[in-house]
């Protein structure tokens, strides 16, 4: 039973980290069709940020989370208007761009920072353990789902009760028509940028307490099952995300302790693949 | 397609069939290329000394070693470019068969002891059944979701290599091959230039297989797919069946790109496993240019060039001057590959492959 509820709550910590690089994605691919490779790049910087204001400026735990989220936030939004904005609407070569600042960017953290792990700042809260049903459970978790529930949350209250919002949904719907009807989608891309970046930049300081180190190839692992739970959950699905990375986090954690390690992420890969060929467009995605 | 038309406007027979070319030009587009593959089969007999280019004489076996890199990285990309730029299939998983390849052959001959023949014949098999199974299921879907289906299959494949299952293929610290396996003419550093003709042999064999299918009936297909594939299906052409035939090919080009790396470099690494390799064929072949007879080549061979010389570079004297701001940036090959791959994108969409049509076209 302990071991269940350990499993569990890790699995959806797990997934707590997922869907929050994974909402950024959908929102964006649902939006401007952008597969965006460069968000591994706002998950560093998001970590980073953190550590460096934490070393260096001497911030606590909160504020130095706020600026990287920050710093995450402005690289998503200066990325998407000085390098995306000008290729609106050749989105093979906006994926490329993104794949290059992939590249450059972990590149330039690596020799700004080095290639090795850096020891993340943990906050003693985050260090401590709790004991739920017998079970001995780290605070982190804790801390990285209510982080997501939150984010969901906000999410969902801009998209549903926001005019920005509404302009957003619409247009994962019908970009087309959005436009036909004179409504400006550009400064919605920015937008689902920022958010996308922020979150992302959430994720890294979030993925930094979870692991106890920041690195700078971090960002791209997470990223490749980012891309799995937002396949999994629909393109451009907020909610789908959400129900598809408890899914996947919950898989990967289960199966890998009851089975042997490597066998999480092998059923993580068949779920996409049973998902896919069940439902191509995914969990939210409408039967085709 | 893209059909002349003349002053009427209206587009007669003659604008749709190829025209035949001069005999200048035809003479130039046959032998131009023989006559750069024969001087690149003679290299190394130069004792030409080329001081910043390459790390020695042409013919020392560390210029000869960079060189058969490049090529084999020409012929990988050119394998993608098949898939990317002929089928316009945008795989994330192509690490993975040359992984397949690399690893297949190290692991029996190393590990399990069989004769080389055996495992070649082994690598061959499991190069043609692998990419038929994964590729039947992949392709069920289009688009972004078949490539996220290939890096989510290749990053299985990244996972497994790593943890290193039953001690069999070394995890992170990668599977050297043993040097009792490798026959006597590829091994040691005097038989570089052997392994240099046989990376050029490899380059040789993708190229004309891939220009022998893409003029065949199923190249004109895929490029037919590419244009209108809803217009195909009409016609009664599935594309699933050409698709999975064009992924098969590249895949099984792929493999046997990885055994020659595998002799290559004397090696496994868990590297050539990871989505970041794949990721390096992608830029390679939009370096060069997608979907053209040499670009996906040139890329290859320019990307490779860079990423090893700009690691020399980095540590060079005339960097080591520069400030900490310029300096450490510029010994990250990848930082620099990055910015010149975005600004091509920008400004050279065509990659190096149209700057020839790019330059004629303001000469007239």
């Amino acid at each position: 039973m302990s071991n269940v509820v350990l499993l569990a709550l890790t699995g959806l910590g797990l997934g707590a980290l997922y869907f929050l690089i994974a909402s950024g994605l959908s929102l964006i691919f649902g939006l401007a069709d952008v597969l965006n490779f460069a968000h591994g790049l706002f998950l560093a910087v998001g970590a980073y940020g953190t550590w460096w204001s934490s070393a260096h400026l001497g911030f606590g735990f909160v504020p130095a989370v706020v600026f990287g989220v920050v710093a995450g936030t402005a690289t998503a939004v200066l990325v998407e208007m000085l390098l995306i904005r000008p290729l609106y609407r050749r989105t093979i070569e906006q994926v490329l761009v993104t794949v290059g600042l992939s590249l450059a960017g972990v590149a330039l953290l690596q020799a700004a920072f080095g290639a090795d792990p850096l020891t993340f700042p943990r906050p003693e809260w985050a260090t401590g353990t709790t004991r739920i049903f017998g079970a001995i459970v780290p605070n982190d978790r804790f801390l990285l789902i209510g982080a997501a529930v939150v984010v969901l949350a906000a999410i969902q209250v801009f998209l549903r009760r926001t005019r920005f919002g509404l302009i957003v949904r619409a247009g994962v719907e019908d970009r087309t028509m959005v436009t036909a009807l004179g409504i400006n989608v550009r400064t919605a891309f920015t937008l689902v940028f920022a958010i996308g970046g922020a979150a992302a930049a959430l994720a890294g300081a979030l993925a930094g307490v979870y692991f106890g180190n920041v690195s700078p190839g971090q960002g791209t692992s997470l990223l490749i099952f980012a891309f799995i739970v937002v396949v999994i959950g629909g393109m451009g699905s907020v909610t789908g995300s959400a129900v598809a990375a408890v899914l996947v986090g919950l898989v990967q954690q289960f199966t890998s302790f009851y089975a042997a390690a490597g066998v999480g992420e092998a059923s993580v890969v068949l779920l996409l693949a049973v998902v896919l060929l069940a439902r191509p467009g995914g969990l939210a995605g409408r039967a085709t | 397609m893209t059909t002349t038309t003349d002053a009427s406007g209206t587009v007669t027979a003659d604008d749709v069939r190829p025209r035949p070319a001069s005999p200048r030009r035809r003479w130039l587009r046959r032998g131009l290329p023989v006559a750069a593959f024969a001087v690149l089969a003679i290299l190394p007999f130069s004792t030409v000394d080329l001081p910043a280019l390459l790390p020695g004489q042409v013919n020392s076996p560390g210029s000869l070693q960079l060189l058969a890199i490049c090529l084999v990285f020409a012929g990988l990309a050119a394998t993608y470019d098949l898939l990317f730029g002929r089928t316009g299939l945008l795989s994330f998983g192509h690490a993975l068969y040359v992984a397949l390849g690399s690893y297949t052959v190290n692991v029996a001959v190393t590990k399990l002891g069989l004769a080389l023949p055996a495992a070649l014949l082994l690598a061959v098999l499991v190069g043609l059944v692998v990419p038929a199974l994964l590729g039947a299921v992949a392709l069920r879907v289009n688009g972004i979701a078949f490539a996220m289906v290939t890096l989510a299959t290749a990053q299985l494949g990244s996972i497994v290599v790593m943890s290193d299952p039953g001690r069999l293929t070394g995890g992170e610290e990668g599977l050297p091959l043993s040097p009792d396996a490798i026959p006597g003419f590829l091994s040691g550093v005097a038989n570089t230039a052997n392994l240099y003709w046989l990376a050029l042999g490899y380059l040789v064999v993708v190229l004309a297989v891939i220009a022998w299918v893409v003029e065949s009936e199923p190249g004109r297909v895929w490029q037919a797919i590419r244009e209108n594939e809803r217009r195909m299906s009409v016609l009664g052409l599935p594309p699933y069946r050409f698709r999975l035939l064009a992924f098969v090919i590249a895949s099984f080009l792929a493999t046997l790109g990885g055994v020659v790396h595998l002799f290559l470099v004397g090696g496994s690494s868990p590297q050539i496993t990871t989505s970041n390799f794949t990721l390096a064929f992608l830029v390679m072949v939009v370096l060069g240019g997608t979907g053209s007879r040499w670009g996906a080549m040139l890329g290859g061979v320019l990307y490779t060039y860079l990423d090893h010389r700009l690691a020399a570079l980095g540590t060079s004297d005339a960097v080591a001057g520069l400030p900490e701001v310029l300096r450490a940036p510029l010994s990250e090959p990848l930082f620099v590959l990055g910015v010149l791959f975005i600004v091509m994108v920008y400004f050279l969409p065509g990659g190096l492959a149209s700057l020839t049509a790019r330059l004629r076209g303001r000469t007239k």
